[in-house]
């Protein structure tokens, strides 16, 4: 029942979407407020369906109902709870419901908090989501029903992929999705500002928080991506360049551009033209990201063999979206009128260069990651470009970018002063030479790229806070004061500090860890000892334990320093029954901002086992790169000046924009 | 400057940036870009010792050598052709003779491929996509490689692979 019930309310949500993609336009078009009003009903009610129907799979998998085919094939009775429910996006309709119920979501959100959008556009914006609705509910329901039953049912589930079985898929692919799919609502924007015409800086004032929040979900999604592939996979790579990464990070650097080409619309009307192209292009990127996943187009280590006709339906999808929206913007683009002049060398310049840059670098990821695909179609032959590609590519344009980086924000609006700008980020450059310096110096006769590289990262870390430090006055005045001034300060203003540091301190990470990264690889028995990176890591026991629906092997090992010990760390590998795969589950002792890692290889038959055992310094830095940015990202969204429901009409703007 | 020469300045500079763009993906397209084989593809072309490639196909059963610190010698086959392989590390979880392999690295002067990195897929149906159209194109396919069904392990953004790195 509740299988057909989920059902039903997905073709019900398909019927909502419809109408929601067509009255609302006609009721525009019309002037017909009640038709107009039509959108925010149905997108609300659009929601409550697809909502129901994704509750209806949860229950379906908590319940363990193998008559269902989509439950039988990706669970097992024996399986804790938390993964029966994480389980139901751990498999392709599960994802893709959970990709449709998340655009449902925003959709709704805009239908409920949208209250201040001229009526027109809100209609337009919710019609514009809702064709993107109906070709995905068509696409679920058409090539990827999760709900279709077994005419026999089995007794016993086939369990889900022990490597998904972990914490890590409870929150990669939501925040994923929320981020890839958060986009659709500055596409949706962008569509009905081209269909109507029309476009202001209030119009970049409502998109930029959209914009915004779907960026903080990605980017922390990417992050969670990255540390759950490092810690699962078992040899501590933490990026792969694979396509499916550089599916959600094209989305994510056409994202970044597109945050920061909103505020030259906000603040100086500028850019339009060009900030709808990105957010045109940036959903387009997220549509091609799910089409690489979801059709199993790919040769990659992800690759997984998929019914063909998904692939042409989301192909198909992909052209229709992509291309009528270019289309739509090739014919009216034009109509938009020009903005705001500006200087080269301005604040508008800099973000102008940011634009430039992370386009670029999406570029180069866009042409590694499709080329290969294109090659095997044209010529059969087949390629793989892996991280040296984009280690040529990719890493050169970052470099440009992150020098200019701290100038940006300490550059006038309309006319900027680069001296003045140079001179302020005096101090921060001082402190990046040094920084080199040392390093260089203490890793005398390695690596002369981390030193540079380590510099450039602390340089930017610096710059970014040296601003705020300059505005606030530390040092300068009284304590109290300069709290004062602090929490004076706009919450945007240290949003950009959080996240331009948070680059920095990535940057630093990935550093640290690609250049004095130690491994340890050898086989060991009972007794011995493992020496890397001044630790000494004795392998103790080795026992069998009997997990929920595994068992596994687990290894203990103690870890000392100096001769004293600071904690023990159990690696193992478990065995699940039901699929016959092994999984590895590292050890991770954490140490500071460096951690050690262990994963097991094979036991061999005379008590024995492969070890692979890695130093990682400053690994966390990583992932706490991201976290900052997105902190950043969060404290931007709280600035009352940019809250959703605090927009000013373009009126009151155009006193303040100033002619050349 | 008048607006005319402010969006020149701004073209100029953009068209600046992608054609260095450009020609670092130009670059990169000719050094680091490696080829996919099968063995038999292989003995057709005399590829060169050292030039790195891919090495695509089934672990040849009883062909898995364990030698001493963790070295492997193994035989990667497409049915009409074989090529040694030594690898020295641990290999991914679900390695196993009779499945799909994709080895990377490049063949020695003794005619050996030495790989450096071994890849496999977490699911024991996976057959890689390279080996799966190799084998079908050369005939060899057979259905009980590809269960219907079976193969969908998929995480939606970061799904993983595995893969053993050299020592």
């Amino acid at each position: 029942m509740t299988a057909e019930a989920g059902h039903y309310a997905l073709v019900l949500a398909l019927g909502l979407a419809l109408i929601q993609s067509t009255l609302p336009i006609l009721g525009a078009r019309w002037r017909d407020l009640a038709l107009m009003n039509v959108a925010r009903s149905t997108a609300i009610a659009q929601l409550a369906f697809v909502a129901f129907s994704f509750a209806a799979l949860v229950t379906l998998h908590v319940t363990s109902d193998f008559s269902v085919i989509n439950v039988f094939e990706n669970s097992h009775s024996m399986k804790p709870l938390i993964y029966k429910v994480t389980g139901v996006w751990g498999n392709h309709e599960g994802s893709m419901l959970l990709w449709v119920s998340i655009l449902a979501l925003f959709g709704g959100l805009v239908a409920m908090f949208g209250n201040n959008l001229p009526m027109s556009l809100r209609a337009h914006v919710l019609a514009v989501q809702a064709w993107v609705a109906s070709a995905f509910y068509l696409f679920i329901l058409a090539t990827s029903n999760p709900f279709l039953r077994i005419a026999n049912p089995p007794i016993e589930g086939r369990d889900l992929n022990p490597v998904l079985q972990d914490i890590g898929l409870a929150i990669h692919p939501p925040m994923l999705y929320l981020g890839y799919v958060g986009f659709s609502i500055s596409f949706s924007f962008a569509v009905a500002a081209l269909i109507e015409g029309r476009i202001d800086a209030a119009w970049a004032r409502w998109v930029r928080p959209w914009t915004l929040m779907a960026w903080i979900f990605l980017t922390l999604g990417i992050a969670m991506g990255s540390y759950w592939a490092y810690y699962e996979l078992g040899w501590g790579g933490w990026w792969f360049w694979d396509p499916v990464e550089n599916a959600s990070l094209m989305p994510w650097l056409a994202g970044t551009a597109l945050l920061h080409s909103l505020v030259v619309m906000e603040r100086r009307n500028a850019l339009k033209v060009w900030t709808i192209l990105l957010s045109i292009l940036t959903f387009s990127l997220s549509l091609l990201g799910t089409f690489l996943v979801r059709s199993g187009v790919l040769t990659s280590v992800h690759a997984f063999a998929s019914d063909p006709t998904r692939g042409v339906f989301i192909l198909l999808i992909l052209c229709v979206f992509i291309g009528g929206s270019l289309s739509l913007y090739a014919l009216r683009a034009s109509t938009l009128k020009q903005g705001g002049l500006f200087a080269p060398i301005s604040r508008e310049g800099a973000l102008v260069l940011n634009n430039l840059f992370l386009t670029t670098a999406c570029a180069t990821v866009f042409v590694g990651t499709l080329y290969p695909l294109a090659l095997e179609v044209i010529t059969g032959e087949k390629i793989s470009v892996g991280a040296p590609f984009f280690n040529l590519t990719f890493g050169p344009l970052f470099v440009p970018l992150m020098i200019a980086l701290p100038f940006g924000p300490l550059l006038a609006w309309k006319r900027g002063d680069l001296l003045g700008a140079a001179q302020r980020l005096m101090a921060a450059g001082i402190t990046g030479l040094i920084a080199m310096a040392v390093v260089w110096a203490w890793t005398l006769g390695g690596s002369t790229f981390a030193p540079l590289a380590i510099g450039l990262a602390i340089f930017v870390i610096a710059g970014s806070l040296s601003d705020m430090i300059e505005r606030v006055g530390l040092l300068r005045v009284p304590l109290a004061t300069a709290a004062r001034r602090a929490r004076g300060l706009p919450r945007s203003s240290w949003g950009t500090m959080f996240a331009h540091a948070g680059i920095g301190v990535a940057l630093i990470g990935i550093v640290c860890e690609t250049t004095w990264n130690s491994e340890y690889i050898r086989s060991m028995k009972i007794g011995d000892v493992a020496a890397i990176a001044g630790y000494e890591l004795k392998l103790d026991d080795m026992s069998q334990r009997q997990g929920p629906n595994f068992r596994e092997m687990i290894a203990q090992f103690s870890v000392r320093k100096n001769g004293q010990v600071l904690d023990t760390m159990t690696p193992s590998k478990r065995s699940f029954t039901t699929r016959g795969a092994t999984t590895t589950e590292a050890a991770l002792l954490t140490r500071g901002a460096s951690q050690l890692y262990i994963s097991l290889g094979d036991a061999a038959g005379d008590g024995t086992i492969a070890v692979r055992i890695y130093h990682k310094p400053l690994v966390l830095l990583i992932w706490f790169g991201p976290v900052l940015m997105a902190f950043g990202g969060l404290l931007s969204l709280s600035d009352r000046r940019l809250r959703v429901g605090a927009p000013k009409p373009a009126k009151s703007l155009r006193g303040l924009q100033a002619a050349e | 400057m008048t607006r005319k020469q402010r969006r020149l300045t701004i073209i100029g500079g953009s068209l600046a940036v992608l054609a260095v763009a450009a020609a670092l993906v130009l670059n990169a397209m000719r050094d680091s870009i490696v080829f996919f084989s099968t063995p038999s593809m292989v003995a057709e072309k005399h590829i060169q010792p050292g030039r790195r490639f891919r090495l695509g196909g089934l672990v040849q059963p009883g062909s898995l050598v364990r030698g001493e610190n963790l070295s492997v010698v193994f035989q990667v086959s497409d049915s009409s052709a074989s090529l040694p392989v030594s690898y020295k590390g641990i290999l991914p979880d679900l390695f196993r003779e009779g499945q799909g392999v994709v080895a990377e690295g490049a063949i020695d002067a003794s005619g050996v491929f030495r790989a450096d990195t071994v890849l496999a897929k977490h699911d024991e149906n996976y057959m890689p996509k390279d080996v799966a159209d190799a084998l079908k194109k050369q005939g060899h396919w057979k259905d009980e490689y590809a269960k219907p069904n079976a193969s969908k392990p998929e995480a939606s953004g970061v799904a993983q692979g595995e893969r053993g790195t050299v020592q």
